[in-house]
């Protein structure tokens, strides 16, 4: 059980969450997730931390409301309690001192992959931060990730800031930065796809940060499994982390869309009305 | 030797009431009804109660059989719990899914003339006597000796081990990495085999005893065990055999091919069958086809039969060498679960959307007995044929999960990422370090879990007197 300290919509279905869980915050890495429980009867889902206060025993987690269990939690007052936050699963991202970084956060990503962003900075790289969303009124975290980048940039679907465009014109980031020594993205499926075979090309090691379907979050229930260089891997315990060049992302895809028809029924009975969900084809 | 009894031997079995199979496969309620009174009186009086009796040693966790079954005889209900409670901490759970016909009643003397005593269902009935009662006794701990111990799991082997050293006074802290206690007993058995509420009940009566109880904790992760031997005097570790195995055949990422622990978790653990209430989703199949012929297939098999399908178990061999129980092979029979021997799946076809479709499998046939013992299956050429599925559950059995052994420098390790333990004692390669249950043995039975708890406790108990 956790308790939350404190909620707030950083923009439209994108939601901040501060829970106390000292055991949690203390063996936290950049890179690793949770899995929560929203109420009792409720399922448990994994979700990255964007950042955690050991002293205050305390983690931050962003993610936006998609479905049943992301609507339930969305809905807590703080001063609620969480009957499940355990953690921290998952190797954390793999830091060292590379040269020249590439952080990609879109999605709730651009909360997770300020950590990231953190530490690189940290152990002496130049980081450089690319947020992606569909307009600019959908960017949180801005200052606090120009706070760990030596240059940031943003794209935009609708040119409402930065680069207009879908993630491809990343290419012309990547090209006006080379040498670049690795990239790391956090955010949707789509996303890391995307951002995966734009830096193909460029034959730069791209580490995504998977999201798979999770029960467990321990490697018990092997519902996570995803096909890396031709082997099954579970995101849970070999991962989150894994060379996006290498993953598998068609299967990927469809194994996250195993429940939708599932999801929107709990979503729409979680909310008693009728909605659209947010999906990956978004960013198409 | 003298006559043990006078009487005439009266090798008539006492039946179990059980729900009729066209009602219970259209519901997740427990089968097997339990003893009325009288039947259990009667069954208790046909015990010879043999003056060198072998039944107790057929026990992993070495009940007084007799005993308490004389207690029955005497209509002592009270007087027989207390007797299994003294090694038992889990008696209607043990009286429930032991396999017993291989342990305590293979043992039993009527056994050669076919009426062994049934002593799993005599133990249950004393376990769901006493809870019928209201209260569950709680018997008197000693004064505190100041040692602590931690117990890695929530499941059979962890239990026992807490259950052991609170009753010797020993500080005992059970970290779960589960929201709920009981571990495979929780996630794994289905309702209908093992109602979770007995669970809740008897890991009631450990938490009464002073059991400190840490769910949502994943030992390796949110603390090492160097971590918590910081903390306390011994750690147990009784994680259990939590990595599905998979085929490695084309197409098992497919959607709709689970794991069992997948299946059954969202099934038990996670109540699937009672959606959207319960927010886990489990698909409603048509056609489900679950690999392996174990009580985990068995499981599985009766579980999606109970959600209208239609079920088949694929298994390798023959009826013969299913490793099932066999009352649990009749009960899938008697449900209409339909078994496919000799068949070996060597792809899943997907239905180009991501889905399964079809399973291609291969006839088998027995050739010369392998090392385990059993007539190796060899594949029959030519002989594929395909299956229409529209699910598969991979039932073929688990290895220790990893994340302790990875975080704890110095353990000792075997080949199948097992513990390796002193059998005897537990203890592992590490310094006030045991071990016990599926994590050392691979995937078990509860009972021989609760075994290798007990030898555990026993040493720890030892040691911790030592200091």
């Amino acid at each position: 059980m956790a308790e939350l300290r404190a909620t707030q919509m950083l923009v439209p279905n994108m939601h901040l969450l501060t829970v106390f869980a000292p055991e949690v915050a203390r063996g936290m890495r950049p890179g690793q997730f949770v899995i929560v429980r929203a109420e009792e009867e409720g399922e448990r889902i994994p979700l990255s931390v964007a950042d955690w206060d050991e002293a205050e025993g305390t983690l931050s987690i962003v993610f936006m409301n998609v479905g049943g269990t992301t609507n339930a939690l969305a809905a807590l007052p703080a001063g609620s309690t969480l009957p499940t936050v355990v953690g921290p699963l998952g190797k954390p991202t793999e830091i060292d001192h590379y040269g020249t970084v590439l952080c990609v956060g879109g999605c709730y990503g651009i909360g997770s992959i300020f950590p990231i962003a953190r530490a690189l900075h940290q152990a002496g790289n130049r980081v450089i931060v690319v947020l992606e969303a569909r307009s600019s009124f959908l960017l949180f975290w801005e200052e606090r990730l120009r706070s760990v980048a030596d240059a940031l940039h943003i794209i935009t679907r609708d040119g409402s800031k930065g680069l207009r465009g879908h993630v491809g014109r990343l290419a012309e980031i990547i090209a006006a930065a080379q040498p670049i020594h690795r990239i790391l993205v956090n955010g949707c499926t789509f996303l890391l796809k995307r951002v995966a075979d734009v830096s193909k090309p460029f034959a730069i090691k791209t580490m995504v940060s998977l999201n798979p379907i999770m029960i467990d979050g321990t490697g018990m229930c092997g519902v996570c499994r995803v096909s890396v260089a031709g082997a099954t891997q579970f995101a849970c315990v070999d991962g989150p982390d894994f060379d996006g060049h290498q993953v598998d992302w068609q299967e990927l895809l469809q194994r996250r869309k195993q429940y939708v028809r599932e999801e929107t029924l709990a979503y729409r009975s979680s909310r008693g009305e009728e909605h659209r969900i947010c999906q990956g084809h978004a960013h198409a | 030797m003298p006559e043990p009894s006078k009487k005439k031997l009266d090798l008539h079995r006492r039946e179990m009431p059980k729900q009729p199979p066209e009602v219970r496969r259209r519901n997740f309620n427990e089968v097997a009804l339990g003893y009325p009174v009288e039947t259990a009186v009667e069954e208790a009086q046909r015990c010879l109660n043999c003056p060198k009796p072998s039944c107790i040693s057929g026990c992993p966790v070495e009940i007084d059989i007799p005993r308490f079954i004389q207690c029955i005889a005497a209509k002592d209900f009270a007087a027989g719990i207390r007797v299994i409670k003294e090694k038992n901490c889990l008696p209607a759970v043990c009286g429930r899914v032991c396999p017993q016909e291989e342990q305590c009643e293979a043992a039993c003397l009527l056994k050669k003339r076919g009426g062994q005593i049934a002593i799993g269902r005599l133990e249950r009935f004393l376990a769901d006597w006493e809870a019928a009662q209201g209260e569950l006794e709680i018997p008197p701990v000693p004064p505190p000796t100041g040692r602590r111990v931690a117990v890695v799991g929530g499941g059979p082997a962890g239990l026992t081990v807490a259950g052991d050293l609170i009753r010797l006074g020993h500080a005992v802290t059970i970290f779960e990495a589960l929201h709920k206690m009981g571990g495979v007993l929780v996630y794994g058995i289905p309702e209908f085999r093992l109602p979770k509420a007995i669970v809740h009940r008897e890991v009631n009566y450990l938490r009464r005893l002073g059991v400190q109880i840490v769910t949502d904790f994943v030992v390796g992760k949110t603390r090492t065990v160097d971590s918590l031997l910081e903390e306390y005097d011994a750690v147990f570790i009784g994680s259990g055999a939590g990595l599905p195995w998979f085929m490695k055949i084309p197409g098992e990422n497919l959607n709709g091919v689970y794991s069992a622990n997948e299946y059954l978790t969202r099934m038990n653990l996670m109540k699937g069958f009672l959606f959207p209430k319960f927010r886990t989703p489990i698909k409603e199949h048509r056609r489900v086809a679950v690999i392996g012929g174990g009580n985990v297939a068995m499981d599985c098999a009766r579980t999606a039969l109970r959600l209208g399908a239609e079920v088949r178990i694929v298994y390798r061999r023959s009826r013969e060498e299913l490793p099932a129980r066999a009352e649990e092979i009749e009960n899938a029979e008697e449900e209409g679960v339909i078994f496919d021997f000799l068949t070996l799946p060597v792809r899943y076809i997907g239905d180009g959307n991501g889905w399964v479709k079809e399973m291609e499998c291969l006839r088998m046939k027995l050739g010369e007995p392998d090392a385990s013992g059993r007539r190796r299956p060899i594949p029959i050429e030519g002989s594929e044929y395909r299956l229409p599925v529209d699910a598969v559950v991979c039932a073929i059995g688990n290895s220790p999960n990893p994340l302790i052994a990875a975080t704890t420098p110095g353990l000792e390790v075997g080949k199948n990422g097992n513990i390796v333990v002193d059998e005897e004692t537990g203890k592992t390669s590490r310094e006030r370090v045991w071990a016990g249950g599926d994590v050392v043995t691979g995937a078990a039975t509860v009972i021989l879990a609760m075994g290798a708890g007990r030898k555990a406790a026993r040493s720890i108990h030892e040691y911790l007197c030592s200091l």
